[in-house]
């Protein structure tokens, strides 16, 4: 399979990619590590005039904490830099979690946190992990740059907001308050096929108590769905087995899974409430482990 | 030098986009002139005839046509031929010194890691990453980074093997 024809730009610098994207008026695609876009325009899916790589732009290959606390994702941060970083590990244990699942090994050393972000996929994991920990994207155009919410980020399947010449360089996450608590867990049918339902939690917890929670759910419902209520049943008071299965009937109701060939609508739904007991039962275990 | 545009006619027409592009390709600079779309795979497979490089399911799900760009593996079949410009590509034909196989090769000839041999080559290429980068990986390790790989004949027991082999082998013991 063949991409139709394009035109082909691989600028150096971002102030160059912004002013080829703008050129190309609407008609150009922004080319990261392409282990989405690729496969669509194999597929005629999509048929971009004009493919700007931004692959040889320096410098958007890191993954680091600013002086905020937040951590920054560059757009060039490969699935695999972050499934290796030690300091995921010990802060940031739900995008520690989520990271080994994306795809599979070698998709992995390709495809981008925010290129990830940017294609979303209602399948997509990465972006149920950033809804879940409340992130945002710096998006940068001819006027300058903005920070865009993932909840506002993503307007619907395979649809985002960024205007036709702005490049998504970085994806936040704020520095957590509490003590970061959570995980990402993912039904499939075999390494590297799409999720058949994924469950990302984030939590805070301060003094015994959630301070602040997250919860988002993949692959069950025509964008990536913020189980707002569910989080919200958790925060102000400590996890207790209770709490833990209202959240979960709660993340459950809010999942609008359609029966498919990956499992039937009430299946899905049921995984959805296993996954956000499973998820909070670690994190209520690990504190009592702590304390 | 190499052109590669239309399988059916030699030259371009004259409205396609040409790039001239030179990678290090098994150790030595090449260079060809190719449209924009033509996909690592094919330059690798139609251009430079090195077909060692076998394209599967070409939706990047097999792993049949990983490559290592820049040491690290990748499906062919899912990277621009255009990106590989000024970057390092090996294939499987790269493996082999002059005058013998590599241990990974002698490891899946040994340990029995193949039948049909059309995984073969992404497999052996996936698994020298992983030793270049974990020269002694437990069996998990070993499964787990093959895990973009599929093989529809081994049950992949015997690669497994192959791989723990070569790491042996490559440790001198």
């Amino acid at each position: 399979m063949y991409p139709s024809r394009f035109r082909y730009e691989a600028p150096r610098s971002l102030d160059e990619a912004i002013a080829l994207l703008h050129e190309g008026g609407g008609e150009a695609k922004v080319l990261a590590g392409g282990q989405s876009l690729i496969p669509l325009m194999k597929l005629r899916f999509a048929s971009p005039e004009l493919l700007v790589d931004i692959n040889e732009i320096g410098d958007l290959d890191y993954i680091q904490v600013g002086s905020d606390g937040a951590l920054h994702i560059g757009a060039l941060c490969r699935h695999a830099h972050l499934e290796r970083s030690s300091m995921l590990t010990s802060t940031q244990p739900t995008m520690a979690a989520a990271a080994p699942l994306i795809a599979d090994p070698i998709v992995r050393n390709r495809g981008t946190l925010v290129g990830s972000l940017c294609h979303a996929d209602p399948q997509g994991d990465w972006a149920s992990v950033v809804v879940a920990l409340g992130g945002h994207v710096i998006a940068r155009g001819p006027a300058g740059q903005r920070a865009i919410p993932v909840s506002q980020f993503v307007s619907g399947p395979f649809q985002n907001v960024l205007a036709y010449d702005e490049i998504a360089v970085e994806a936040v996450i704020p520095a957590a308050k509490g003590e970061p608590a959570g995980g990402y867990l993912k039904l499939e049918r075999r390494v590297g096929d799409f999720a058949t339902v994924g469950v990302a939690v984030a939590v805070e917890r301060s003094g015994g108590s959630i301070s602040r929670a997250g919860i988002a759910l993949t692959g069950v419902g025509a964008s990536t769905i913020d189980a707002v209520d569910a989080s919200q049943a958790l925060v102000g008071a400590p996890l207790d087995v209770e709490r833990i299965a209202h959240a979960a009937d709660l993340a459950a109701q809010a999942a609008q899974p359609r029966t498919d060939h990956r499992g039937s609508a009430a299946y899905k739904r049921q995984i959805v409430r296993t996954f956000v007991v499973r998820l909070l039962n670690r994190v209520a275990d690990s504190a009592d482990r702590a304390a | 030098m190499t052109s590669l545009f239309e399988e059916i006619s030699p030259e371009p027409a004259s409205d396609v986009p040409v790039r001239r592009v030179t990678l290090t390709l098994n150790g030595e600079r090449r260079a060809a002139e190719i449209e924009p779309r033509l996909l690592l795979a094919h330059l690798l497979r139609q251009g430079f005839r090195l077909t060692g490089t076998h394209t599967g399911c070409d939706t990047t799900n097999c792993g049949a046509c990983t490559v290592l760009f820049d040491g690290k593996p990748v499906k062919s079949c899912t990277v621009l031929a255009v990106q590989a410009d000024g970057h390092e590509v090996l294939t499987v034909e790269g493996l082999a010194g002059a005058s013998e196989l590599h241990p990974i090769q002698e490891g899946f000839k040994d340990a029995h890691g193949l039948q049909c041999g059309f995984c073969t080559p992404g497999m052996m290429l996936t698994a020298k990453a992983l030793l270049d980068e974990n020269p002694n990986p437990t069996e998990d390790e070993v499964r787990w980074a093959l895990s973009g790989n599929l093989c529809r004949c081994t049950g992949y027991q015997n690669i497994v093997k192959a791989v723990l082999w070569a790491a042996a082998k490559q440790r001198g013991e």
